[in-house]
């Protein structure tokens, strides 16, 4: 099979850094146990992982016929069993019935809206080797991160242009983005937008129950892959490569008193199958466990990175994503599923009628850059992106094209309490 | 050689974790006796398969004598059908269990002596594991009273809650069966409460040690059925217990629906009590039961959707 080559070195890096990354490169005895838990880092009693890995394991999707389909297709309510037949190659031919059944389910649950929100990176520095990410550490990128006048322009302008939800991204430095500075950054964007979610590193319970208390509702925390093995193999160093404390961040959030939580695995990394499997079942154990959480799921392909045109999802494409797309909405109908400008504009526009609920819009990757791009003029000290996204269209061209399909834009229905 | 599966295989002093894993073998799904002893899963790595072993590697598959059986409090149940023992005459009990094939039979303590020299335990097989009732209580208090009243008398740690305070309807009052739950666990009871299908109320018995669960289909005594069906169904999507449906039941037919819903049991009296032929109506339930477990098993068959919708296709938006 194809396989992705992520390793790119830099010219700025010294002859030791050099030296270094080729180690973690090619000994994996010279990385550390990603099983282990780093000093300071919570443990929790949880069995989520165990049910969710075992059963992964177990899962052979080859052995599935288009009967054990055709089944999970006909019956009302989708099993963990169904739900690994509509993951299978078997299902794929009937990706139309599975799209039919899901926009049902979908407008059960959902009626016809579509939520809204946009992404803002504050900072892009990071202290871990993940070899497909843009802002890898050994990366040759623009580094920066906002100071809070800088962050506050930021969400005027996104303010501004009618976003009413909006989700705070950081590359993963606990030095560079302590809690403290996510924190103000939650503060003010509670004073801009009506919902404030986080994409940061995990952390600690007490620390999310800080988070939220300045602000923030929910929380992403992707796993990148399921597969422990190759989890190993793409995260090479920093805290992110303890694969057990990522896993546990989602309850960890709750235990803080988050109001929502989302999964996902990045698709194109590992088998996207298994990861799909396991995604959807974290959010099944997690919802089992905790019953008065909102639960959200997303379904990223691998992108090109700076420095790395080629980087690409492999065997996932558009036709797989759906079918992922479509067993998600048909086996967890009450989530909500969001549709990152990973994807193109004609994607998004078909997906929204069958299973996603959530769209980005106006989107950056970058650092600092909003009012260049909104406005259309080229700002030399921002800070590089972490991929390249697809969709590159405004909050009102996005609102407008939601509109023209039938459905209804909802800009936010949140209460804070 | 090594006799494994009962061929000859060239794996003498070989690895079996080695040897299972290139085989192609998934551990998780595989249980392996050596010479009629089983080797745990944690002790492959460290056994060497020698010259004459005989292995034996196996997994579950569809049929053969697989035993569909349930399990409360750690004891295993072959019949899903717990009998009640109300409104019977004495005589006609035995016939009912024999006839049920029960395992359970539920008892109400003030039941327990009607006359001086007649006693009800007289008249059920010792076979029959004794579940007795708090029926009569009000509250959790009470209820506790009653369970620990029970054990002493020697029915075991089984005690099924029922807290009424409406002695009209006799519906359960399910906080106070939530207290009296988590008190009679922690005294090492195994509880199963009656409840109302609320799922809240579920989750809180589970949280509070309960056993299972066991909503009412209708009102007790009523034989008006699933009336609360959809409830029902949220308890067994939801709750990782047993669930075992009580109150209500009163025909075969509504039994055995309960069962294809993917209930773990049912618990009827009234039903066969009042049944003109008790023994008769106490096989037909047995059957019931059996029939709709045995369906829930098998996976139910489709439902046709009326009118299927004619729309565009969805997906053909889809590149690449």
């Amino acid at each position: 099979m194809a396989q992705n080559q992520f390793f790119i070195d830099s010219d700025k890096l010294s002859v030791a850094a050099l030296e270094h990354k080729h180690l973690l490169e090619s000994d994996p005895s010279a990385r550390t146990d990603h099983m282990k838990y780093i000093e300071g880092m919570e443990t929790i009693s949880s069995d989520i992982m165990d049910k969710v890995l075992s059963t992964v394991k177990l899962y052979e999707y080859e052995k599935y016929t288009t009967a054990d389909v055709q089944r999970a297709l006909d019956s009302q309510t989708c099993s963990i069993e169904d739900f690994q037949a509509l993951l299978s190659p078997a299902a794929l031919p009937f990706l139309e019935q599975m799209a039919q059944k899901a926009k049902s389910e979908t407008s059960k649950h959902f009626g016809n809206t579509v939520y809204m929100f946009t992404p803002l990176y504050i900072a892009n520095y990071c202290e871990n080797y993940c070899i497909y990410c843009g802002f890898n550490c050994y990366n040759d990128i623009n580094r920066k991160k906002l100071n809070m006048p800088e962050i506050e322009h930021e969400m005027k302008v996104i303010a501004d242009s009618g976003i009413e939800e909006i989700l705070l991204l950081t590359g993963e430095s606990r030095k560079m983005s302590d809690i403290k500075y996510i924190g103000e950054a939650c503060k003010m964007a509670s004073r801009y937008f009506r919902n404030v979610g986080l994409e940061i590193y995990p952390v600690n319970s007490d620390e999310y129950k800080y988070l939220h208390e300045c602000g923030a509702d929910y929380i992403t925390v992707f796993q990148e892959t399921y597969d422990a093995d190759k989890y190993e193999t793409l995260h090479l160093l920093g805290h992110k490569r303890v694969f057990p404390y990522r896993f546990e961040a989602q309850e960890r959030a709750i235990m803080g008193g988050m109001r929502g939580v989302a999964c996902s695995a990045l698709l194109g990394l590992a088998d996207f199958r298994k990861d799909a499997l396991a995604t959807a079942l974290h959010v099944y154990y997690l919802q089992r466990k905790y019953p008065h959480i909102e639960y959200s799921l997303s379904c990223p392909r691998l992108r090109p990175i700076i420095n790395n045109e080629k980087i690409n999802p492999l065997d996932v494409h558009e036709k797989e994503l759906c079918q992922v797309l479509c067993a998600y909405r048909i086996f967890l109908p009450y989530v909500g599923i969001t549709v990152s400008s990973r994807e193109q504009k004609h994607f998004r526009d078909g997906i929204v009628k069958i299973a996603a609920t959530k769209v980005s819009a106006g989107v950056s990757t970058g650092i600092g850059d909003h009012e260049s791009k909104y406005s259309g003029c080229k700002d030399e000290d921002a800070g590089d992106e972490q991929f390249e996204i697809s969709d590159e269209r405004s909050f009102n061209d996005m609102y407008a094209d939601i509109t023209s399909e039938g459905l209804q834009p909802v800009l936010n229905d949140y209460v804070y309490v | 050689m090594v006799q494994i599966n009962g061929e000859s295989i060239d794996a003498a002093g070989k690895n079996l974790r080695t040897y299972l894993e290139e085989s192609g073998y998934v551990i998780e799904g595989i249980a392996v006796e050596r010479n009629e002893i089983i080797v745990p899963k944690e002790k492959y790595g460290e056994t060497t398969l020698s010259d004459g072993d005989i292995v034996e590697i196996v997994s579950f598959v569809g049929g053969g004598e697989e035993s569909d059986t349930f399990k409360l409090g750690g004891k295993i149940f072959n019949s899903r059908f717990i009998l009640g023992s109300g409104k019977y005459s004495m005589e006609l009990i035995k016939a009912a269990v024999e006839n049920a094939g029960a395992e359970i039979i539920t008892l109400a303590v003030r039941r327990t002596n009607t006359k001086k020299n007649e006693n009800i335990l007289d008249y059920i097989p010792d076979s029959v594991t004794l579940l007795p009732n708090t029926s009569g209580a009000r509250d959790a208090k009470e209820a506790v009273r009653i369970a620990r009243m029970s054990r002493e008398l020697g029915c075991g740690d089984f005690v099924k809650i029922e807290i009424m305070r409406d002695s009209k309807y006799l519906l359960p009052d399910n906080a106070e069966t939530v207290k009296a739950t988590e008190m009679l666990a922690n005294e090492g009871f195994v509880v199963l409460p009656y409840m109302y299908p609320d799922l809240y109320a579920a989750r809180d018995l589970v949280n509070a040690g309960a056993a299972a669960v066991m909503p009412l289909a209708s009102p007790i005594g009523s034989n008006k059925g699933l009336a609360t069906k959809e409830f029902i169904q949220i308890l067994i999507d939801e709750i990782d217990l047993p669930v075992i449906v009580d109150a209500g039941i009163g025909k075969p037919s509504q039994a055995c629906e309960a069962m294809e819903m993917g209930a773990a049991a049912i618990m009827a009296n009234t039903a066969i009590a009042t049944a003109g032929n008790i023994p008769v109506m106490a096989a037909a339930f047995k059957s019931a039961i059996e029939a709709g477990r045995s369906a829930y098993l098998a996976g139910l068959g489709r439902v046709l959707e009326r009118g299927a919708s004619a729309s565009d296709p969805l997906t053909g938006f889809l590149r690449d």
